[in-house]
């Protein structure tokens, strides 16, 4: 398989008055065609920094990209002009994004936002590109003949859908796809998690999928990368995190969900907070938090090592005495 | 155990402009002192108006609660006050529900000064705020600090640290973990239910998470559209439910574990309107099941085993 993206070395930091803001630390990725890779972290942990890096949409100022590539397709998008890049974002990559209230346009009916995007990208008159539109709404679910109609008309679920319409209407070659049912109700994140697998699958698409949430992974990822605070702590398939969980902060995220079949009385935590992004410790970021803390691991960032066929893990501990027992 | 308080036939309905919106509709269940009930539904079920109405942050439309055996439905003025001290909530969003403007010592002493607790003697207050600050583990140098400063997981402590201030017996949560992150909501949980071994606090839970009510719940309550669906002990429910729109419910939740994966039953169209709804089950528009009987009358909540409420024509 090849890499439809490839991310080397990538820092972003944001200038605010406190200070630099660290979201993305020397971020290694890569994304192979037709996969799709859950990236899985806290709120602040640079999941969507990195996806806007993609796109090139890092609102600058405060936030600058101050190194590494971004390669898709071997051509690195941060070296290409403005005009460049906007023919590839929409068209080849494009993004859905996480509150389907608030990212489409009130005051435009749903038919024209998705034409819009299908006019920008290829030559087409009018009246086709709006043929198309409603081609894409009846793909998604959504009767056609509700082209004239404005987002408040439609229920958050719909809203999502034409969202999940418009970035798919120029059959990108990667989504990526922002805590797509993050604003949903599970019943309704049942049918669009089924839906976004079912159009991945019939066109081949590459998808990067932000959640926080392990149990959306499970349903569409085939590879995860788990982030916390800027850097990839632990990247493998899904057999590799689920049942092989080598890093000590993934191990506590699966610890913090309640199980839904076991009986439990007392979930375990991890203690303390992700640390200031302006702010961070020297040696391993997650060290102020682990259990499994050690001097080294105070003093040096660990690199992120290969454990097992592509599952790679960012501690000084593993394969230390005492790994393998659940903590 | 015994019964700290009861709801009969709660209704609340909104007037909009479009007619009248059921977001209550007959609603009764009761609660025994020490337990949490877990009240789970989607968006727009009327959960959160049902906690706010037993708490009267709004009036009842219709129905009755007795608080320990005492009909509060209608009381005012001093006895609504009093009544306060007794029940408390915990609120959604630690991002707005916390004043701007007040420190975390005046936010938690805000209650104590209304209700003239500690003789009114403001050492004794502070105390009593460096106290229950302890408790729902939050830093004594944070007292001056305001609520800005401070992330999610805190600013939702200083919210539990508010409701607890007056030693309430009865604490209306109304989704106190759902704007948190997993290992944060995981620390507040245990924080909730240590509070409740230590003070014997009831709790009505209300949340759309299933995982997080199957955690703390005793017994839980499923609500679809104004009305309680299904109703039964909390480990009852996830090894048998009745309901058509619980077991689609259940089956759509991702768990996080690969091979869990269940026959999923994925609901058609989106919620009805809960404005003048149609007569006959509120269900039947998404329902595999349904009868030319749904359409036409409404289910009753009845017994189907020991314990287990379903509001259903199948039983």
């Amino acid at each position: 398989m090849d890499n439809v993206i490839e991310i080397k070395d990538l820092s972003i930091q944001y200038a605010t008055d406190e200070g630099i803001v660290k979201a993305v630390n020397h971020l290694n990725l890569q994304l192979a065609r037709g996969e799709t890779l859950g990236l899985v972290g806290e709120t602040g942990a640079g999941k969507t920094t990195t996806a806007l890096g993609i796109m090139g949409l890092i609102p600058d100022p405060p936030g600058v990209i101050t190194g590494g590539e971004i390669l898709f397709e071997g051509t690195d998008l941060l070296k290409l002009s403005k005009q460049r890049l906007r023919a590839i974002r929409g068209n080849k990559i494009s993004m859905i994004f996480q509150d389907p209230m608030t990212s489409l346009n009130p005051v435009v009916t749903v038919g024209d936002q998705i034409a819009e995007s299908i006019r920008i990208h290829e030559k087409l008159s009018r009246a086709e590109a709006a043929l198309k539109a409603k081609d894409m709404l009846e793909l998604v679910g959504i009767p056609g003949d509700r082209y004239g109609e404005y987002p408040h008309q439609f229920s958050g679920g719909m809203k999502q859908r034409v969202i999940i319409a418009i970035a798919l209407s120029c059959n990108p070659e990667v989504i990526l796809a922002d805590e797509p049912t993050t604003a949903l109700d599970v019943t309704i994140q049942a049918q669009v998690l089924d839906l976004i697998s079912k159009l991945k699958k019939e066109k081949n698409t590459s998808m990067i999928l932000i959640t926080h949430d392990l149990g959306v992974v499970v349903e569409i990822c085939d590879k995860v990368a788990i982030m916390y605070a800027g850097e990839i702590v632990e990247y493998g398939s899904l057999e590799q995190i689920y049942d092989q969980t080598a890093h000590p902060y993934t191990k506590g995220l699966f610890g913090s969900i309640p199980d839904i079949e076991a009986k439990t009385s007392r979930l375990k935590p991890i203690p303390g907070l992700m640390p200031d992004p302006s702010n961070l410790p020297e040696g391993c970021s997650f060290e102020p938090r682990c259990e499994r803390s050690c001097q080294r691991c105070k003093e040096e960032n660990p690199p992120l090592i290969e454990i097992g066929n592509g599952h790679f893990v960012k501690c000084h501990n593993y394969g230390k005495v005492g790994e393998g027992e659940d903590v | 155990m015994s019964e700290l308080l009861r709801v009969e036939h709660l209704k609340k309905y909104f007037d909009t402009p479009r007619g009248l919106l059921h977001a209550v509709d007959d609603v009764s269940f009761s609660i025994e002192r020490g337990e949490t009930l877990g009240v789970v539904g989607e968006s727009g079920c009327g959960k959160s108006t049902l906690g706010r109405c037993i708490v009267h942050l709004l009036e009842p439309t219709g129905g009755k609660i007795f608080f320990k055996d005492e009909d509060i439905t209608n009381i005012r003025g001093e006895r609504l006050k009093e009544s306060r001290k007794s029940m408390q909530m915990i609120f959604q969003d630690p991002f707005s529900s916390l004043n701007p403007r007040m420190t975390v010592k005046s936010i938690i002493m805000e209650p104590m000064i209304i209700h003239k607790l500690h003789q009114g003697n403001e050492a004794a207050q502070e105390k009593a705020v460096l106290e229950i600050m302890e408790t729902v583990g939050l830093a004594k140098r944070l007292i001056d600090s305001y609520p800005h400063e401070l992330d999610g997981g805190r600013r939702q402590r200083i919210g539990i640290a508010r409701a607890l201030a007056l030693e309430p017996e009865f604490i209306v949560c109304d989704e106190p973990v759902s704007a948190l992150d997993v290992s944060i909501q995981a620390q507040i949980l245990n924080l909730m239910r240590d509070l409740q071994e230590e003070r014997n606090l009831t709790y009505i839970f209300i949340t759309h998470d299933l995982s997080v009510v199957k955690h703390i719940s005793d017994r839980i309550c499923v609500m679809y559209l104004g009305n309680i669906v299904e109703q039964c002990p909390a480990d009852k429910l996830f090894a048998s439910q009745f309901h058509p729109y619980t077991q689609a419910l259940l089956s759509a939740i991702p768990i996080a574990k690969i091979n869990a994966k269940r026959e999923r039953i994925i609901l058609k169209g989106e919620i009805t309107s809960p404005i003048d709804p149609e007569p006959g089950c509120r269900f039947a528009a998404r329902c595999l099941y349904t009868k030319p009987e749904c359409l036409e009358v409404q289910p009753d909540l009845k017994e189907v085993e020991d314990g287990h409420l379903v509001a259903c024509h199948l039983y």
